[in-house]
């Protein structure tokens, strides 16, 4: 029995031991790089929406976001991104088909349990704190603006 | 040119910084999607998101905390025009099309493709 009486800092130490060591550098410049490609796969779309359908700046870089957030949630679809966010972990998440890619793989993943509770609440299942964080952050600083006048 | 590397350098760093948060501290992807949204909207309540979107394009507007940016620019815009109305009225002005596009694209996508087995 002796070997079970640990605390959760000396299990969490055995643990991080018998795992293999991070590289966090590499880790670093393969979100950098796929990442950073994302980005200039997204403007050069927003540049490709300005030459060829005549669309504002602002216009173009909507419709930008929307070809990315359509090509993550596909990708996602075809198991395509989750072979690419193993790679790149963060360069992955953070450009907006990962926000695509954390609406569609709950939701697919739940699709058995119903149009509703499957795929209907799972969609949200981490689109849903971010947009409520969003709206009430600039809810917050709408608010502090027109008080003070910022 | 140079917008295509200012958008892949800074765009990037976002996420290069974002990995390193990730791999030093114990907050999970959510974590890191919902405070790129709340330093979006903050940023854009400091007037920098702005420069920044001049700067580097859509190395600030792919990256999710272009989300927190037209949020707080729609209530901005909003609330100069209608006052206490704006603030609600305003916070999907903007990010309108960006957040029903996902809503829809991700429903299709959910509802065409099946789990891997």
């Amino acid at each position: 029995m002796k070997n079970i009486n640990k605390t959760t800092d000396e299990f969490k130490k055995i643990v991080q031991k018998e795992q293999p060591p991070v590289n966090k550098t590499a880790n670093f410049f393969k979100a950098f790089l796929v990442g950073g490609t994302i980005c200039l796969i997204g403007q050069v779309f927003q540049e490709l929406y300005m030459a060829f359908f005549n669309y504002s700046q602002q216009d173009a870089g909507t419709m930008a976001t929307i070809t990315m957030i359509f090509l993550g949630g596909l990708l996602t679809g075809l198991d395509i991104y989750d072979e690419i966010g193993q790679f790149a972990g963060a360069g992955s998440l953070v450009p907006v088909t990962g926000f695509a890619n954390a609406m569609v793989a709950p939701a697919l993943e739940y699709k058995q349990e119903g149009f509703i509770i499957g795929i209907g609440a799972n969609l949200f299942s981490i689109a849903g704190p971010v947009l409520a964080y969003g709206m009430v952050s600039a809810f917050i600083v709408g608010l502090l603006q027109t008080l003070f006048g910022g | 040119m140079g917008i295509f590397i200012k958008a892949f350098l800074v765009g990037g760093l976002i996420c290069g910084i974002c990995q390193l948060i990730l791999d030093n501290t114990d907050y999970t992807p959510a974590h890191i999607l919902v405070g790129l949204v709340i330093i979006g909207s903050i940023l854009t309540g400091l007037g920098l998101y702005d420069p920044l979107k001049e700067f580097a394009g859509a190395g600030v507007t792919i990256p999710v905390s272009n989300f927190g940016y037209i949020l707080t620019q729609g209530v901005q815009e909003a609330a100069e025009k209608d006052g206490l109305l704006g603030l609600f009225k305003g916070v999907l002005d903007i990010a309108s099309a960006g957040i029903s596009a996902s809503v829809i694209i991700a429903f299709f996508m959910a509802l065409i493709f099946n789990p891997k087995k």
